[in-house]
Formats: C-alpha cells, sequence, structure tokens
C-alpha cells in the first residue's frame, strides 16, 4: 500500500510538471534591425498576436544593421540562426529559406499581394519557383534629401524647383554654392553603400547588366559617375569620414544631414521616419527628383523581406506569426507609423501618422521616383547578383580616394572582384 | 600543542551554540568531502588495477589533451583542410577540393613588392602594412618600455603610483581603448575641437593614411607598453645591486655601467620581451579594427583583419582564402616562436 502511494504521488508529479511544460507558450525570436520606430511598431503588432495566440511567444532581437549583414548569414549557415528575420541581403540566405507554402492557408493571398519579381529574389532558382520564403514589409527607393533653409539663406534657386531634369554635376555646383554661401561644413554625401552608388551611376548611363547577364563594371557611364564623386572628395565638399574613415563596412552620412552640416544628402526612402523625429521642423527638409542623365532618372530599388528560416523547430507556428503579419491591417499600421512606402500591392489609401509636412511630401516624391525605377536597377538589385557587385565597387571606389589605386586599376580590381565573387559561389 | 592549547582557549570563550551550529555542518561537508573521495575511488581503482600506475599518468592528462584537441588542434587541421578547398559553402563536406589553387592566388605577383601588381592585392597590402606596423610598434615599444622600466627603478617620488599609472592601460579592453581614442581623433571628435578652439585646423586623423598608421601605433604602444615595462622591470630588479658597486669603484660612468652591467644582463628578459611583442604584434586586430576598421582605405588593415574580412565579414564568404592566409601566417608565428626558443636556449646555456 505504501509502495502504491509513493508510486502514485511520484506519477501524480510527473503528470503536473509535463502539464506546465505542455502550457509553456513555443518561443519564437526574429533578427531584427531598425533605422527608426520600426521596432517598436512590430512589438505592438506582435503583442496582439501573442494576446490571441496565448500559445506562442515572439521574442524579438534587435541588433546592429551591419549583424544582418556579416554575423547573420554566417550564424544561419551554421544552423544557428534564428526563426525570423527582417534582412536586405536576400541572396546571402538562398538555400536556408522555409518554404511556409505547407503551412499556409492561403497562398494566393500571399502571390497577388506583392510583385513578382520580388517574391522571387529569395528563390534559388527553378527548383524553388514557386516557393514562398517570406514577404516585403517594405519598400524603398534611393534618392536625394536636401536642406531647402540652406538653399533659402544662401540666396539660391533649388534647381529642382524650375528645372524638369537636373543633371548631378548641376546639383553638386548648387549645393556647393549653397555650402560656401551659408559657411556649412559640406556641401553633398552619400552613404557608404554600392546600392546607393549604383543609382547615379545608372542614372549617367552605367549598363552593368549585358543581355546575356554578363557583370562590366567599367562603363562611360559609371565612370563619370565614380570621376564626379572623387571629385567631391577632392574638393573637400563631402565628408571624408563617410567613405573614407569607415574602414570596410556600411556608413550613413544621415547625421550630418540632421545636424545641418550638409546641404544634399543621398539616401533613400528608409530616412523619412528618422529625419521626421530627428529634425522634424527644425529646418526646412524634402526629397527631391533623382538626378537625370544619359541614363535617365533613376534610384536603387530596395527593402526589406521578413523571411522564415528552415532551421526552425516550429515551421508551423513561424508560418502564423508571418501570415498574421502580412495581412492587410497589420502592414498597413506597419507602413503607416513607420513612414515607409508600402511593397504591398492592396493596402488601398494610407494615412500616414505624421505631423511633420516634410515626411508626407517626401513620401510622395519617393512614390513618385518608383515608376522611374530603370531596368538595370532592378536587375542589380533582385537579380541575384548584388552580393557580389556592391560591396566592390564600394570598397575600390574608396582605394581610389585614399590614393591607392588610381580609377582605371579600381574599376578593374572591382571587375576581377565580381569575377571571382560569382565563380567562388557557383563552385 | 600551542595549537590544541590556543584551541582550549577559544573553545572556552565560544562554548555551547556556535559548536552546535558547526558541528552538524562540518560533519556533513566531511560526509560529502568522503563521499566525493569514494566515488573518485570507486571508478579510478580499477582504472589503476587495469592501466597500472604508469598508465594512469595519461588517464589524468586525458581532460587537457581532449580540450586541446577539440579547440586547438581540431581546428588547426580543419583550417589546413579548407585551405585547399574552394567555393562559399561552410562545411568541410560541401566543399570542392582545389588544391593548391587559394596559395596560388595568394602568391601570383608579377613584383612582390608592388601589391598593385599581385593576383590578390589586398593580402599583399596587408603583409606590408603588417611589416611596416610590426617594425615600428615593437621598436617603439621595447624601446619606451626599457626606458620607462629603468625610470620606474629608480628611486623617485610617489614610485608606486606611477608603476601603476603605467600598468592601468594594460587592464582596459583593447575595444575601449579604441572606441575612447576614436572619439578623440575623429574629425569632429575632441582633439580636433582643441585644435580648432586654439584657432588651428582640425587634422585628417583617422583619414590620412600616413595620420591614422601612426595613431594605431602610438594607441597601441600605449595600451601595451606597462606589461612590458613590468616585465623589464623583473628584469632589472633581478640584477645584484653588487655589480653596479663594483662598477662605481672602478669609476664607470653611468652610461658605462648601463651598457656594460645592465644591457648584457637584461639583455634573456628583452629577448623574451622582443619576441612576445612581435608574436603579439602580427595577430594585431581587436584595438585595430574599432578604431579604424582597417581604413582609411586598407592603410590600416593588417593580416588577421584580411583573413576576417576575406572568410566572414564579405558578402561572398571565400574561407578557403582565408584559411590559407592563415597558413601563411601560421608560419610566419612558427618561425618567430622557433626563435624564441632558440634564444631562450641559447641564454641558458650562457
Amino acid at each position: 500500500m505504501k509502495r502504491f502511494v509513493v508510486f502514485f504521488a511520484l506519477a501524480l508529479m510527473l503528470v503536473g510538471v509535463l502539464a506546465v511544460h505542455a502550457q509553456d507558450p513555443v518561443e519564437l525570436r526574429i533578427t531584427w534591425y531598425d533605422d527608426g520606430n520600426e521596432g517598436t511598431v512590430l512589438r505592438d503588432i506582435l503583442d496582439r498576436f501573442e494576446a490571441e495566440n496565448p500559445d506562442i511567444r515572439v521574442v524579438v532581437d534587435t541588433v546592429a544593421y551591419n549583424t544582418i549583414l556579416e554575423q547573420l548569414p554566417l550564424q544561419v549557415e551554421a544552423g544557428e540562426g534564428p526563426d525570423m528575420a527582417r534582412v536586405t541581403n536576400f541572396d546571402a540566405f538562398k538555400g536556408f529559406y522555409l518554404d511556409l507554402r505547407s503551412y499556409l492557408e492561403d497562398t494566393d493571398y500571399w502571390e497577388a499581394s506583392f510583385a513578382p519579381a520580388v517574391l522571387a529574389a529569395l528563390r534559388s532558382g527553378e527548383d524553388d519557383a514557386d516557393a514562398l520564403y517570406g514577404f516585403p514589409n517594405q519598400f524603398t527607393v534611393t534618392g536625394p534629401y536636401i536642406n531647402r533653409t540652406l538653399f533659402e539663406q544662401a540666396g539660391i534657386d533649388v534647381p529642382s524647383d524650375s528645372m524638369d531634369a537636373v543633371t548631378w554635376e548641376e546639383w553638386t555646383d548648387a549645393a556647393k554654392q549653397v555650402a560656401e554661401a551659408t559657411g556649412t561644413q559640406y556641401a553633398i554625401a552619400m552613404d557608404r553603400s554600392g546600392h546607393r552608388f549604383a543609382g547615379p551611376a545608372f542614372s549617367e548611363g552605367a549598363i552593368l547588366f549585358a543581355d546575356d547577364g554578363s557583370v562590366t563594371i567599367d562603363t562611360p557611364g559609371f565612370r563619370t559617375m565614380a570621376e564626379l564623386f572623387v571629385q567631391w572628395h577632392t574638393e573637400g565638399i563631402t565628408p571624408a569620414e563617410v567613405w573614407i574613415g569607415s574602414g570596410g563596412s556600411y556608413a550613413a552620412a544621415a547625421d550630418y544631414f540632421i545636424n545641418g552640416q550638409l546641404v544634399m544628402y543621398m539616401a533613400g526612402s528608409w530616412q523619412i521616419g528618422r529625419f521626421a523625429n530627428d529634425i522634424g521642423d527644425a529646418f526646412d527638409w524634402e526629397a527631391v527628383p533623382n538626378p537625370s542623365g544619359p541614363g535617365g532618372s533613376t534610384g536603387m530599388p530596395g527593402g526589406t523581406m521578413m523571411v522564415a528560416f528552415a532551421e526552425t523547430e516550429h515551421p508551423a507556428e513561424v508560418a502564423r506569426v508571418m501570415d498574421y503579419l502580412v495581412q492587410v491591417d497589420n502592414l498597413k499600421e506597419f507602413t503607416e507609423r513607420t513612414l515607409f512606402i508600402p511593397a504591398h500591392l492592396g493596402l488601398g489609401e494610407l494615412n500616414f501618422q505624421t505631423d511633420v509636412v516634410a515626411a508626407q511630401n517626401a513620401l510622395n516624391v519617393f512614390a513618385a521616383e518608383v515608376p522611374k525605377l530603370s531596368d538595370q536597377a532592378y536587375e542589380l538589385q533582385f537579380g541575384g547578383k548584388a552580393f557580389a557587385i556592391n560591396n566592390p565597387i564600394r570598397d575600390r571606389l574608396t582605394q581610389v580616394l585614399t590614393g591607392e589605386l588610381s580609377l582605371e586599376d579600381a574599376l578593374a580590381r572591382a571587375q576581377q572582384d565580381v569575377d571571382d565573387a560569382l565563380a567562388a559561389a557557383s563552385q | 600543542m600551542a595549537t590544541n592549547s590556543a584551541l582550549q582557549r577559544r573553545n572556552k570563550r565560544a562554548p555551547g551554540i556556535l559548536q552546535m551550529v558547526l558541528s552538524p555542518v562540518v560533519s556533513l561537508l566531511s560526509a560529502l568531502f568522503q563521499g566525493v573521495i569514494y566515488i573518485i575511488d570507486f571508478v579510478m581503482k580499477p582504472l589503476q588495477d587495469r592501466l597500472g600506475v604508469r598508465g594512469m599518468a595519461y588517464v589524468f592528462v586525458l581532460p587537457n589533451l581532449l580540450i586541446f584537441g577539440i579547440f586547438i588542434l581540431l581546428p588547426m587541421l580543419l583550417n589546413f583542410y579548407y585551405a585547399f578547398t574552394g567555393g562559399t559553402q561552410l562545411f568541410p563536406q560541401n566543399r570542392p577540393f582545389v588544391g593548391l589553387d587559394n596559395l596560388t592566388t595568394l602568391f601570383t605577383c608579377d613584383n612582390f613588392l608592388d601589391p598593385n601588381s599581385c593576383r590578390d592585392d589586398l593580402f599583399w597590402r596587408a603583409v606590408f602594412n603588417t611589416l611596416g606596423y610590426v617594425t615600428l610598434q615593437v621598436g617603439t615599444m621595447v624601446v619606451l618600455s626599457l626606458i620607462t622600466a629603468m625610470v620606474l627603478n629608480a628611486k623617485i617620488v610617489a614610485r608606486g603610483f606611477f608603476r601603476s599609472v603605467f600598468f592601468y592601460p594594460v587592464l582596459l579592453s583593447p575595444v575601449v581603448v579604441a572606441l575612447i581614442w576614436k572619439w578623440i581623433l575623429q574629425q569632429n571628435g575632441l582633439l580636433n575641437g582643441l585644435l580648432v578652439s586654439l584657432g588651428g585646423e582640425s587634422v585628417s586623423f583617422l583619414t590620412n593614411a600616413a595620420w591614422a598608421q601612426t595613431w594605431v601605433i602610438v594607441i597601441s604602444v600605449w595600451a601595451q607598453m606597462g606589461f612590458f615595462t613590468l616585465i623589464l622591470l623583473a628584469g632589472l630588479q633581478s640584477i645584484p645591486g653588487e655589480y653596479y658597486e663594483a662598477a662605481a669603484i672602478d669609476g664607470a660612468s653611468r652610461w658605462q655601467s648601463f651598457r656594460s652591467v645592465t644591457l648584457p644582463l637584461l639583455m634573456p628578459t628583452m629577448l623574451v620581451v622582443l619576441v612576445l611583442a612581435l608574436i603579439r604584434a602580427v595577430q594585431v586586430f581587436d584595438q585595430v579594427f574599432p578604431f579604424t576598421g582597417g581604413g582609411p582605405g586598407t592603410a590600416t588593415q593588417y593580416m588577421v583583419q584580411y583573413i576576417y574580412q576575406t572568410g566572414f565579414a564579405n558578402q561572398t564568404k571565400e574561407y578557403g582564402l582565408a584559411a590559407a592566409a592563415s597558413l601563411v601566417m601560421a608560419m610566419f608565428l612558427l618561425i618567430l616562436t622557433t626563435l624564441q626558443l632558440r634564444l631562450g636556449r641559447s641564454s641558458d646555456a650562457a
């Protein structure tokens, strides 16, 4: 009898322990980075999801953007990655995404809600031509911002006010005059990124991709932009620390613009939220159309994708989270509160939540840039070779700026780097 | 006997409660200890019976050997294997064998003195940057450490304080050192602010190659000098005072005393310092990477950073090329270590 009682008590304890564990929600992790308030908005949406789905808990690990570029690919490849992540370097994770189709109730909704080329950017080829690995939660366009207050103080007209097509050379001259007249530290700047450089290069007539898909760096248009960019540095009209003083990493020039030390800043639509928050109405800032040239007036498309990884132990739960985030109401809220251009094709009329008129205007300017994006720009962003092209352009141009290489040598080296990277990836 | 009487006196002063509390605790600990001993004995005795006393030596070495094998030997072997494979796949089984291709890529140069003529110019830039850094940094540091050690060995005011001051930077994390100096030296940093406020012009400390290389050396000397000063100070203090007295009686000047007494007797310590500093300088990375990121351009990109960038930070992760560069660096370090061992032996023999 005594033995039975002890056994019964032990069995009860075991059942109790198992029951407690059975009630433990499944914990999923998202690796995330912020440009502005996106993390806060995501958390609000996830809090609602968790309230409706008490069996799932989602932890958001916010990291620096460079971590997404440099460390996350290694983590994922080593099988130590998160369940989901917000990424911009789509190629780096190919082969490691989770195909969500078998877990989703309505895959047609996913297919119909986003541009096919964007969904295809996550796919490897014919073998996974219909796979659904994630969704774009933000579409971006690169383009310049200006500090209009400085133009007014200098008494110089903003070129795009009176001309439909303004070249990079004309903008450079205007920004330089404004900087000189107002005693502003720098006239013009661009983020340290091959992606950022590519738009202006395409506008100047660069043709990176031939019809057969081969890549050529050294074209007249590319040279023209590279020479102008080098000139910015030799004349000292751009903050040297952005490109020269940042080693081998991405660097933004946003702080110079926010602090009023910069007349014109080449960045992109993702900065609107930050500028609305950090500049507000401290001075008049606005986005202007991408400068024109022989290659048209194009920026670079881009954006971030929310993706799921195949290594997850809870694919069904991951799919539930992804499916929740992708719903119209949630994506609409995300877009309106973060001041992003939506990647979803059916969000309807948006009511961007900002009192800053400049932010509303900038969103309109960038939205108008979307139809002008060139085929070359789309090919670079979504064609599967960006991983091999953007960084060599950035790093070799930096070597020209420091005098380590001539432009001639830098272009030849960049071509070699691209060829090597593509060859290594195909092995 | 004295201990017993002391215990008796203590027992008289602390009767009753303390003893009552401590006694079961001591008993419990004793029982636990005996239990542990029993378990060890239970495992070890049959092992010893089987392997013999000599064989037990290997059993005791085994844990350390396992740690060494897993964390040092295995990565070394993997590094060796990766150096002869290509592609961008992480796991060894997915990587194609490419023979000597990676080493050929590294060593294809029209002129080895001109990085621009090399197939992998970045590797050779890193090699030359490292050689320049090692020469200047180690030379400067050994000389300054020696001078500092001699000053701190002399009878100066607040000697203990100054010894602490010079050693303090050694305790700081290299990343902290790098970030603090970066704030001081960047374009809108503290030093430029000071220069401008004094009517001067700001200087491109981190965007000019020569300045950046200089500051990297200055900062690393500042951060590491205390460690080597300490070793040299110990060496100086081990020189018997009688030698200096004998030299003084013979009429030797300070310089003669330094040259004929201090320097020869300090030489073994100097050699240790030199080789340790050399090995550390070749491995430079942790302090420079957060400080300059290898820039401007590639002016402060050294070999370890080249390996890191090639293998891990670039979007195309060329593990094979990075592993081949690691092998080259390992050979260089092997030569330095052999040199250290030989010098150590010859100084012992002397």
